[in-house]
């Protein structure tokens, strides 16, 4: 058991600090600095940065082209891109299919997507759920019938997030409808800007932003080799990914940087001869969502230590999930209830009257009520941890 | 002791319900919330012909003589379909004030054509630093020859972009933080050297940012007594926090009303997802903060009226608190609830839930009420 960084790790949070620092383009680090909201491009042009770089995906193994660091060091680097308010990178390719094609994939899907998924050169998006299999996911109905060399896919997916940026999207469809529903799904990789039959129509958030879609199959054709896995195994690894995904959603530097952005709302927010920073009631309530999100961060930093030795986030990641989620939103409140009268604003509010830091807080607050939605809402984590790991009987 | 309503409430409530359900569902400010102005002259005069917009005010000046409560009868029903009209600032915040304060004059001036319909009216006295503070004011009127000269800025005024006149804080002597010293005034919205930017809000209405750059008021437009304007300031920000919790009322019976009906309706795992236990407690919970705050509701509405301060502020700060803790409760897992569909624009529950988010910020926090309540006399004494 130890804590302590060594001086080589020291050196290390140094190197990747003036680093950033130093690569983060001009606009980009104004908007970094006022906590503003990234364009899609802006993402993709740091995304670009990193690949060259070689820190694009921090948890990939050497040899597909990951920087070979440990956790101490994935940990330092999480730590800092929130400290400086880099763009958070797009989850679905670096995050999600590429670890999923790492493990599951055969040799030409791995040369044919991973490089891509680095570069950012392919964006991706992911097609789970439909508009009745949300928390029941594996009830699924998006069809794929084999045709020659090709699946023929009929059916919808919707809340597809980015799909209307994104080159790929992965999908979770139905080859069969026998035995028990987890067991007729495949995983299948198909080419979202050139397959005639898929649309996609994005609609808004209730954040005012068009971050979701509804993506429609009419007889779009997937080739066969763009299925990961055996037919009819695609559960398995749909729910390997889940885990992936839910440790990217505990949002533990996500967090760090709402907080970092709630003191300073409160250090220029007056309040009588000083500001609200200087209000010991109103600290008291950042301290104990910053003391609590350290307990979060310890918890995710283990869990990530033990998947690292060898054995993959488990239903453990439930706890971080549902936890992170917690702190999250709750500090997404707190900034909300330090910009006081502000808070009423929107991002397109005039400057005057709301100052550029804070233009987009309450659409983002919005937002992230999602997050205790999106990748297994937390009351199918409670029934994953209540099932799964204290193993409590059904009713 | 009595909860029941009277014959005539009921008959209030019963109509304007009747006009959310046929005139102005949800679907019409839906509409209203792109337009420039975010809501609707006719609609004010429909609601004027009602008799709504005068049901407080007493019969010598137009009105029905009614009470507080009526308002907040009206207000709740008006938050079920969140109708956007400027019931608030208008009728509540400044036709309260110049209906207590006003000389004659004034009232059959600036009261009289908005109790008709024909007018709006506005409230600004918060300022880019005051936060909460009332007596944080800025904003100056200077003596002039003919009465007086206003220099500062307004921030957030609720219906300010279309208001025809304003009523406005403030300073006539002292210094940035005193109590004593500030006067309200009744400005018109086009008078020379008073600029209005239009600010459209999270929950999709008006509110505008003013400057007064050198205005010109005449000696009559003083609304009540000069440099003692803090103490009917304070009086009508606590009814505008009665008036936030009863709006916010219909807004919290609606999205949890809609909750247990999707919980009904939605089907995972082949059973209506309202079979899960889980999520029964979670309704349960939800019930009892939805009727702690209709209690503390008419509380404070009933004590709105009250001549006594420290029981004003006692119950209406409970509201308040109720509101923001306990509707929040029943905001955020109604959203929860719906699952991925309640961040999507276009269902009806995330509105609900920027107009509440909205609410909860106005005429003081949880944190501003729970600090008034423990500074007031009586919190030292062993009960309040
Ligand atoms: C912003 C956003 C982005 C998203 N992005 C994507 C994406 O990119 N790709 C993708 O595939 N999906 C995406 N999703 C979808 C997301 O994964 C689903 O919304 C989620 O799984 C919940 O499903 P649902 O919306 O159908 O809600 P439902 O499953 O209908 O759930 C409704 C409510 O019932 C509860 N509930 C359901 N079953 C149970 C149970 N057994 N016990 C107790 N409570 C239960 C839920 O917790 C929830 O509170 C996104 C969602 C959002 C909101």
């Amino acid at each position: 058991m130890d804590m302590s960084f060594t001086p080589e790790q020291i050196a290390f949070r140094k190197e990747v600090r003036e680093w950033i620092d130093s690569a983060l383009p001009p606009e980009i680090k104004r908007k970094a600095e006022n906590g503003a909201n990234f364009e899609h491009d802006e993402v993709m042009e740091w995304h670009k940065i990193l690949y060259r770089k070689g820190w694009a995906a921090p948890g990939w193994p050497e040899e597909v082209g990951g920087p070979g660091w440990d956790v101490a060091q994935r940990f330092i680097f999480g730590e800092e891109c929130a400290r400086a308010n880099a763009p958070t990178l797009s989850p679905f390719g670096l995050g999600m299919v590429g670890p999923l094609i790492i493990e599951y994939g055969n040799d030409e899907q791995k040369k044919r997507f991973l490089p891509k998924i680095l570069s950012g050169e392919e964006v991706w998006c992911q097609g789970y759920s439909e508009p009745n299999a949300g928390s029941d996911l594996a009830s699924l109905q998006l069809r794929a019938d084999k045709d020659g060399d090709d699946y023929i896919l009929n059916g919808q997916k919707t809340w597809t997030t980015h799909a209307q940026y994104a080159d790929w999207i992965f999908v979770l469809c139905r080859t069969s409808s026998e035995g028990k529903p987890q067991q007729g799904i495949s995983f299948l990789l198909a080419d979202l800007k050139n397959t005639e039959g898929i649309e996609v129509k994005p609609f808004l958030t209730t954040g005012g932003t068009d971050a979701f879609s509804e993506t429609w199959f009419e007889d779009a054709r997937v080739p066969q080799e763009n299925r990961v896995g055996p037919e009819n195994e695609g559960w398995t690894m749909a729910k390997a990914l889940l885990g992936h995904e839910r440790t990217l959603i505990g949002g533990v530097a996500e967090s760090g940087r709402w907080l970092a952005a709630t003191k300073r709302i409160a250090a220029s927010t007056p309040v009588g001869v000083g500001t609200l920073m200087d209000d010991v009631a109103f600290r008291r309530r950042i301290a104990r969502l910053e003391m609590r999100r350290r307990a979060v961060g310890m918890a995710n930093l283990r869990i990530l230590a033990a998947a690292q030795v060898g054995r993959a986030p488990g239903p453990e990641s439930s706890i971080l999930k549902l936890a992170g989620t917690e702190v999250y939103q709750a500090i997404t409140e707190l900034a909300m209830d330090a910009m006081g009268h502000n808070a009423m604003g929107w991002f397109d509010s005039p400057l005057e009257a709301l100052p550029e830091p804070q233009q987009w807080i309450a659409s983002q607050f919005n937002y992230l009520r999602a997050c205790t939605i999106y990748g297994g809402s937390n009351e199918i984590q409670k029934n994953i941890i209540s099932k799964v790991i204290l193993g409590l009987p059904n009713a | 002791m009595n909860f029941d309503l009277s014959e005539e409430q009921q008959m209030i409530v019963d109509s304007v319900a009747k006009f959310v359900e046929n005139d102005s569902p949800v679907e019409r400010f839906r509409e209203l919330r792109q337009s420039e102005q975010g809501w609707e002259p006719q609609m004010w005069a429909k609601m004027a012909e009602y008799g709504w917009l005068a049901v407080a005010y007493p019969e010598e000046q137009g009105g029905f003589g009614g009470s507080f409560v009526d308002l907040a009868l009206i207000l709740e029903q008006l938050g079920r379909g969140l109708v956007p009209e400027p019931y608030i600032p208008s009728v509540v915040l400044a036709g309260g004030l110049i209906s207590k304060f006003g000389s004659s004059e004034q009232l059959e001036r600036y009261l009289t054509p908005m109790i008709e319909g024909r007018s709006s009216l506005a409230l600004a006295y918060a300022e880019k630093q005051s936060r909460y503070n009332l007596n944080d004011c800025l904003t100056r009127a200077d003596k002039s020859t003919g009465g007086w000269t206003l220099k500062g800025q307004k921030v957030w005024v609720l219906n300010g972009h279309a208001a025809d006149h304003l009523i406005v804080a403030a300073r006539t002597s002292g210094e940035q933080f005193d109590s004593s010293g500030i006067s309200l005034f009744i400005v018109d919205s086009d008078a020379p050297g008073l600029s209005r930017i239009l600010v459209k809000g999270m929950d999709g209405q008006r509110s505008a940012l003013i400057n007064f750059d050198g205005v010109e008021v005449d000696a009559d437009r003083l609304l009540g007594e000069e440099n003692e304007g803090l103490a009917p300031l304070e009086w009508a920000i606590d009814r505008g926090a009665a008036a936030a919790c009863a709006e916010g009322q219909g807004e919290i019976s609606e999205m949890f009303e809609r909750t247990v009906q999707y919980l009904k309706d939605r089907r995972q795992f082949k059973v209506p997802i309202g079979s899960f236990q889980a999520l029964q407690h979670r309704a349960a919970e939800m019930f009892a903060e939805v009727e702690l705050c209709k209690s503390t509701m008419i509380l404070a509405a009933i004590q709105a009226d009250n001549e006594d301060a420290g029981t004003r502020k006692a119950e209406i700060s409970s509201a308040k608190l109720q509101l923001n803790d306990g509707g929040w409760f029943v905001q955020k897992y109604a959203l929860q609830l719906f699952g991925g569909i309640a961040i999507t624009d276009e269902e009806d529950i995330g509105l609900f839930f920027k107009r509440l988010r909205v609410l909860n910020g106005l005429f003081g926090d949880a944190d501003y009420h729970v600090d008034r309540f423990q500074s007031l006399e009586r919190f030292n004494g062993e009960s309040i």
